[in-house]
């Protein structure tokens, strides 16, 4: 058979699209998308915020890991036409800018607590939200709190020291970590 | 002065772009683009017998259908072997899309695109393809006993079968006062990075060009692979790999189906076209490895001399064999370790099966390898009943007898000669990392309270910094600022910072002044790729002596400018100056303006580069016939071979008494790739390592049925280690320089992964008194070893051959 190319009108499964508005980083943003549209692929490829990455999307991995009212959530495991009613973060809502870094990000580059950066985000996120609640951990207590994101690269050692680390620069204490 | 920068802890540049969201990975590009989604084969070995696309293409949104019919010219032949080795006698390669027959569940067999990967899913989903199901062969068994075939033409199923041999084998092996035989096991793993693999075309319809985006750990090798395909001049063809997220090995082979047919469908759509793979894909349409059966004789005297070691593994390359036979190639030469075999004899086959094809991941074969001949030394050990770290430093290679010779061919067809190391420094530093000889205290301590606990060793010798070269370009703009570019790719070894420091040393300028371009290959167009632990050694120091042209040029423009002599010139922070007296000074970004003499001038600076700005010999051409315009520089470096890195790992596992659950109490690693450019990412790059490797010990595996199924292709199933399975890694970094290079590099990368599985087996058996022969070991199955051994039904398969 040879390539088929052009579609015709009246095509069959032509979709209904919904015009759904977030608030994301406290802006509100609307788009025109599909019922089945996850939040995944509406913040990355409807609003271009593309620092939420896509490991597995079988809400396994953590890297797509966004706050949905301060709470950590999968955003491959959630349509975008249900996060309306919630305040959605993503990691660019946590700093977009690299010259002024957050609390938590600032701990992950004095840990190196990355390095390809492609699970950074949903680790970001979670522990933002973990450390709301948790002010200061100990140690296996950091090690707990993001044990539910993957990571293939760091083996988590220098993640669980920024976890510690962070927790000290939200609290306003600003020591150098010992490398 | 400025402080030297090689050596120190600098944290990483591309850090604050990664942590706020603006990192450009490949999915993060191409808005826009028509979204490639690919119909898979359901089965592991089948003819096609029909496709039938139904309205597939009439649904909304579908831009396009193709099967291998539709393929031109060269995108419709096999796939290229790319290495290919004498020895592979019978290298086989898929297509682009399959036709005729397919031999993996996950070979592509009908590529749809479409306005976005939704609707192109929906379109796969009504393409019906029927098969004549063929009979499979799945595991090295069934590949090794060839009742089936994966390819008719390939007889006993064997790719490639090699043989090397050092010394008299017959006679040392006759000759040994003591043989023990093993039969060994590793099951597949797979590299498994967090981004899949991904690939974004745009063509150029006005300019006849392409440019390719893709998550690879090689854009030049994947360039000349595209134009070769495709039939465009090199020059028409630019490969950039954005952000990587992660590559492990996996992403090395090029060119992969997907990164032929989506600047194919690109070209002939007229329109940007990407694909990006997602996790199911992953696992049954890139690659694994590791899986390997093993049976190891040796024979050694009374005091654990080895005199003879004889191997012959087995090893699974899948279904194709576009990488050729390196990964057991590296795993026959790299079992050699830190020591001195005796006569030594190691035999090969690599087999086909209908499972998914086989190339390095992290490691490569050396997982392996290592696993055998420290499973022997353990053996040897408890032959003789002797300390198993006395053992292996009585084989040692010594410090005096280095450059160390093994008389073997390595993978890069050069001599296996070891630059340097010194074991049993390595060996004593472990022993009193992990503290060796007060465990026995230890054990009884836990003991008293119930619980068993075991101590275990690895060691490790690693050729790192293969051929043939890498290149370098450094660029000093008007404005000081300085552009470092390098072809190879980064997937987070943090080479943006790594490869400043190099050059900030070498030419004299501020870190935050230099930006390193890498895996671009409008940028360098000649380069190799990462892999094999070479990206530090072989682009650090390619970079290292661009860096050294530019400053000679940089110091003789200078001293022209100053009426000195080089020779009085030094570069700090980005100024020449006179030695002494630093008044007398000039900063590079003005030696850049006078490098390039001008007709015109763009701003201020560029003024004195002009025609009536100065004086100047008029017999003299302004651009003098050695030279050329600009600051800048290039230069390669090309070894004459690999370097070795060593390390040594131990463990202290326990081991439940009921459950068989294995809880790894301590991990500690020494580790010596020679001068350590960044201490903090060479951590970072051990960490990750054994992190890894402990997965490849106690977590993953693929799980293939009868069928060639691939049973857990999620993350569900297929047991990637969190944070709460890894352990706490102590470390312990011994410098010894390699002679072979201007800055005594030895790789990294791979290093943390090596010995992991060989370390664990020993801590577990250590703490269980049963052999462990095979790898990874789940609870359950070191529940029903021990349940065998009980019954006497596990002898010690160390038995005299
Ligand atoms: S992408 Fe959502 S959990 Fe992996
Ligand atoms: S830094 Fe690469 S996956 Fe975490």
């Amino acid at each position: 058979m040879s390539g088929q190319a052009g579609s015709a009108a009246g095509a069959p499964g032509a979709e209904e699209l919904l015009e759904v508005t977030l608030r994301v980083n406290g802006v509100s943003r609307t788009a025109g998308v599909p019922a089945r549209r996850l939040l995944s692929d509406f913040l990355r490829h409807d609003l271009g915020l593309t620092g939420t990455h896509v490991g597995c999307e079988h809400g396994v991995c953590g890297a797509c890991t966004v706050l949905l009212d301060g709470e950590p959530a999968r955003a491959c495991l959630v349509f975008a036409v249900s996060a309306q009613p919630h305040e959605v973060t993503t990691v660019e809502g946590l700093g977009s800018d690299p010259g002024a870094l957050g609390p938590v990000q600032r701990a992950f580059l004095e840990c190196h607590a990355l390095q390809c950066g492609f699970c950074t985000p949903g680790f970001l996120t979670t522990v933002t939200a973990y450390l709301e609640d948790t002010p200061d951990p100990t140690e296996a207590e950091a090690r707990e709190a993001i044990s539910g994101n993957l990571c293939r690269c760091t083996g988590y050692q220098n993640i669980v020291s920024a976890v510690l680390r962070a927790a000290e620069l939200r609290r306003g204490a600003t020591p150098e970590p010992t490398p | 002065m400025s402080t030297r920068q090689v050596g120190e802890k600098v944290q990483r540049r591309e850090d604050p772009r990664l942590l706020t969201g603006n990192g450009r990975f490949v999915d993060d590009l191409g808005r826009g683009a028509l979204h490639a989604a690919f119909v898979r084969s359901p089965h592991a070995h089948a003819r096609i017998l029909d496709i039938d696309i139904g309205d597939a293409w009439e649904l909304e949104g579908v831009e396009a259908v193709y099967t291998w019919e539709d393929l031109p010219g060269r995108v419709a032949e096999p796939l290229p072997v790319l290495i290919p080795h004498p020895a592979l006698t019978h290298p086989r390669t898929g297509y682009c899309l399959a036709t005729q027959e397919v031999n993996h569940v996950g070979e592509a067999v009908v590529m749809v695109v479409a306005r976005d990967r939704y609707l192109a899913e929906d379109a796969c989903a009504r393409i019906r393809v029927d098969y004549e199901p063929l009979p499979p062969v799945v595991g090295i068994p069934a590949a090794r006993e060839a009742a089936r075939l994966v390819h008719d033409d390939v007889p006993g199923n064997v790719a490639a079968t090699l043989l090397q041999e050092v010394g008299d084998l017959e006679s040392a092996m006759a000759a040994a006062p003591h043989r023990l035989t093993l039969d060994l096991a590793v099951e597949r793993s797979a590299s498994t990075p967090l981004e899949g693999r991904g690939v974004l075309a745009r063509w150029d319809t006005d300019d006849g060009s392409l440019r390719l985006y893709s998550s690879t750990q090689t854009s030049t090798g994947l360039r000349a692979a595209v134009a070769a395909k495709l039939g465009l001049p090199l020059a028409k063809v630019e490969v950039v790999t954005p952000d990587v997220g992660g590559g492990f090995g996996v992403k090395i082979v090029h060119p992969w189906p997907e990164e032929v047919l989506v600047p194919w469908a690109a070209r002939v759509l007229g329109h940007d076209v990407k694909w990006t793979e997602d996790r199911r894909e992953h696992f049954v349409s890139a690659a694994h490895e590791r899986g390997q059966l093993q049976e190891v004789t040796v024979g050694f005297d009374d005091e654990g001399h080895l005199l003879a070691l004889d191997v012959r593994f087995w090893h699974d390359n899948g279904a194709y064999t576009p990488y050729g036979i390196i990964v057991p190639i590296i795993t026959a030469t790299q079992l050699l370790g830190p020591y001195k075999p005796g006569a030594y004899r190691v035999e090969f086959w690599s087999l086909y099966t209908n499972t998914v094809l086989v190339t390095p991941y992290r490691g490569a074969g050396r997982p392996q390898g290592c696993f055998a001949m420290e499973r022997t030394m353990d053996a040897i050990a408890a032959r003789l009943g002797l300390d198993r770290a006395e053992v292996r430093s009585r084989n040692f290679i010594q410090p005096e007898e280095m450059p160390y010779d093994q008389g073997l061919m390595f993978q890069d067809g050069r001599p296996l000669k070891y630059d340097s190391g010194d074991f049993p420094a390595s060996l004593a530093a472990l022993k009193a990392l992990v503290g060796w000889e007060d465990f026995e205290g230890y054990r009884a301590e836990a003991e008293r309270a119930g619980r068993r606990v075991g101590l275990g060793i690895g060691c490790y010798v690693e050729g790192t910094g293969v051929g043939p070269y890498e290149g370098g370009h450094v660029h000093v703009e008007t404005d000081g600022r300085v552009n470092v570019a390098t072809g190879l790719t980064t997937q987070g070894q943090g080479h943006q910072t790594v490869l400043a420091q190099v050059v900030a040393d070498e030419l004299g300028v501020r870190l935050e002044d230099v930006h390193v371009t890498t895996g671009d290959t409008r940028a360098m167009p000649y380069a190799v790729g990462t892999f094999a632990s070479r990206g530090a050694v072989m682009s650090g120091n390619a970079v290292a002596l661009a860096a050294r042209v530019v400053r000679a040029k940089a110091l003789r423009i200078a001293a022209d400018a100053l009426e000195v002599s080089p020779d009085d010139l030094e570069i700090a922070d980005g100024v020449v100056s006179v030695r002494g007296a630093p008044g007398t000074a000039v900063d590079l970004g003005t030696v850049a303006v006078l490098a390039n003499p001008l007709r015109y001038a763009f701003d201020t600076a560029a003024q004195a580069a002009t025609q009536f700005a100065g004086t100047f010999d008029p017999q003299r051409p302004p651009v003098a016939e050695d030279d050329e315009p600009g600051l800048e520089g290039r230069d390669f470096y090309s070894p004459t071979q690999a370097t070795f890195a060593n390390g040594m790992h131990a463990a202290v596992v326990e081991t439940d008494p009921v459950t068989a659950e294995v809880r790894i109490l301590r991990y500690c690693v020494v580790h010596d790739c020679g001068v350590m450019v960044n201490p903090m990412i060479v951590e970072g790059q051990v960490h990750g390592g054994v992190a890894q490797g402990v997965g490849g010990a106690l977590y993953e595996r693929m799980v293939y049925d009868e069928g060639g199924q691939l049973l857990n292709a999620s993350f569900m199933d297929f047991l990637m280690p969190y944070a709460s399975e890894v352990p706490h890694v102590e470390t312990d970094h011994l410098e010894t320089p390699s002679p072979l290079n201007p800055l005594g590099l030895k790789g990294a990368g791979e290093a943390g992964t090596i010995p992991v599985s060989a370390v664990i087996a020993s801590a577990i058996e250590d703490a269980e008194g049963i052999p462990i022969r095979s790898m990874p070991i789940s609870p359950p199955e070191l529940w029903a070893l021990r349940q065998q051994h009980a019954a006497g039904t596990v002898t010690a398969q160390e038995g005299p051959s």
